[in-house]
């Protein structure tokens, strides 16, 4: 015989587990109801006027080379920072930054997107330039012209990098301020720097932690909407490697934002269907990390 | 490869609180010492400030002389990494690398600040260093399984084979058997019987009976109080110290009155 409060706590708990399932479910139904028309139609009808596949495949990598390229900013970046707040820094100074860190989790990112437009693409000008006129033999750096405006898919890597930094941040200072005293102590016992340390024992049982921060900040630098839309206001869909120039790449969500109040019939058809692919490509995306956690299990810490 | 270790008016604090005070010993190569005493008393504190494991914690620090062959540790220009390559350390509960193989972890000191090891001398220091600890007939065939799959026994015979693949001076002990069975004991005993031949060793215990059994020499550590420094209160040959000892409160320790 079970109590009630145990009866009506597993209820609750049951429900809110199927609530959020369910939540899940309508979101994939809705989106491929919507999208439906758009598969079904005539690929002239389509926006741009030649297919589906055609409309969004430079979207989606656009989409995933602007989330690659800032989480290739962010990852060192963030472990750098969380290794300095728990292996390196005096306690107060640890704590002062890890509560600035978590701050700029809190900064809209409307905000960001103005202050990258405004600000960093601006002010960064001559540095695209130099990168353009010096490192344009590297494919990313390449291109006509670098843009004047400076308003660059690489600003809106850098943008994306600072946004996604302050999670990957705080999941790589958890992790490492886990790691167990017996194994830093085991390190150090048999002669190891603190650097030697930090590689023998903190990296190897924070590297799960590390996978599933990056992945966090993919997840939200995949779906970043308003930064991307106001720094690449003038969007364009086309497969290009170019980080530099106006004639690069540009992503789903803020194709959807800048078109979606002007579109109608198979047109908004046509955005919601690029909106199923970002939602398939989140899910593969936490699948794989999710793959990559479990695959060397029996090596990590838990055991 | 044994060393003599001289400690000298040694005083050993963690912030403003003085842990131990007035240590004077002086440890034989080739020899076992055992450091018992009751717990708090400082016999912990005082072998980890032998390798220099002491000051890892933050605010610890030390005052006086640990001599290794006619170098003080704690000179200006001594290097702590240096020191701890030189003196070894197992701890009380087994620690493997979880993210290393049997093999990696044997290897895991020897490849520390970039050392190049050929793959050949690698293997056969990895042999060598489970010989030693006793090790090498259990894991021979598995060696690139995680160290974290043996039993906690093995496990720490892992970490001995560790400790000596560095070839230190000295290895310290801190409570190495109080995770295990008596079986288990009973094996780390009688590997800390081999180890004595080449090195310098240095056995924390809670278990008097082990203190007896592995050394040649003993030290009773006691606090006069809580909030009190500990101190070495009787340093001498085991059998002296468990038979005849000269002081009140180490023949109390040892017959069980109190601790």
């Amino acid at each position: 015989m079970r109590r009630p409060g145990d009866r009506i706590f597993s209820g609750l708990s049951t429900s809110a587990g199927i609530v959020i399932l369910a939540a899940l479910a309508l979101v994939a139904i809705f989106l491929i109801i919507q999208a439906m028309p758009a598969l079904l139609a005539d690929p002239s009808e389509v926006r741009g006027g030649q297919g589906l596949f055609h409309y969004i495949g430079p979207l989606v990598f656009g989409t995933l080379l602007s989330a690659f390229i800032a989480l290739l900013i962010a990852t060192p970046l963030s472990i750098g920072i969380a290794l300095f707040i728990s292996h390196y820094a005096p306690r107060r100074l640890a704590a002062v930054l890890g509560y600035i860190i978590d701050l700029l989790a809190a900064v809209p990112s409307i905000i960001f997107g103005l202050w990258g437009a405004e600000v960093l693409a601006k002010g960064s000008v001559p540095l695209q330039e130099w990168l353009f006129e010096n490192l344009g033999w590297i494919w990313l750096f390449s291109g006509e012209q670098a843009t004047a405006t400076g308003r660059s898919l690489l600003i809106v890597s850098t943008v994306l990098a600072i946004m996604i930094l302050p999670i990957m941040t705080a999941t790589n200072r958890e992790v490492f301020l886990q790691t167990p005293s017996l194994h830093e102590e085991a390190s150090l016992a048999l002669g190891a720097t603190r650097w030697e340390m930090i590689r023998q024992a903190v990296l190897p049982f924070g590297r799960s932690g590390i996978v599933s921060g990056m992945m966090l900040g993919l997840g939200r630098a995949l779906g970043e909407t308003m930064a991307v839309a106001i720094i690449l206001s003038a969007s364009g869909a086309r497969y290009s490697w170019e980080l530099l120039t106006s004639n690069s790449a540009s992503t789903i969500a803020a194709d959807i934002a800048l078109n979606f109040p002007e579109s109608s019939g198979i047109s908004t058809n046509t955005l919601i269907a690029s909106g199923l692919v970002l939602f398939l490509i989140t899910l593969i995306v936490n699948m794989i990390a999710r793959w990559i956690v479990s695959r060397r299990a029996e090596f990590s810490g838990a055991n | 490869m044994s060393k003599r270790i001289d400690v000298h008016d040694l005083d050993i604090y963690y912030g403003k609180f003085k842990a131990v005070q007035g240590v004077e010993m002086t440890i034989e190569p080739r020899s076992v010492t055992a450091l018992i005493g009751p717990s708090g008393c400082g016999k912990s504190t005082f072998l980890r400030s032998l390798n220099r494991m002491h000051e890892v914690i933050p605010g610890a620090y030390c005052e006086g002389e640990v001599m290794v062959d006619g170098v003080n540790l704690y000179g200006k220009n001594v290097d702590p990494v240096g020191v701890r390559r030189k003196i070894g350390m197992v701890f009380q509960r087994p620690n493997p690398f979880p993210t290393m193989s049997i093999a990696e972890n044997v290897l895991a000191g020897v490849k520390l600040n970039n050392q190049r090891i050929k793959k050949s001398d690698a293997d056969e220091l990895v042999e060598k260093s489970l010989r030693g600890a006793n090790l090498w007939n259990e894991v021979k065939d598995r060696l690139d399984k995680p160290g974290s799959g043996l039993s906690g026994g093995q496990q720490q015979r892992l970490c001995i084979a560790r400790t000596i693949a560095v070839k230190p001076d000295v290895v310290l002990m801190d409570e190495p058997c109080s995770a295990l069975d008596p079986i288990s004991t009973l094996a780390i005993e009688d590997l800390i019987e081999e180890l004595k031949a080449d090195y310098t060793i240095v056995i924390v215990t809670h278990n008097m009976q082990q203190a007896a059994r592995v050394s040649d020499k003993t030290g009773f550590f006691n606090i006069t109080g809580i909030g009190k420094p500990g101190q070495l209160v009787e340093y001498d040959a085991t059998e002296k110290i468990f038979n005849n000892p000269n002081e009140k409160a180490t023949e109390d320790y040892i017959s069980g009155r109190f601790g």
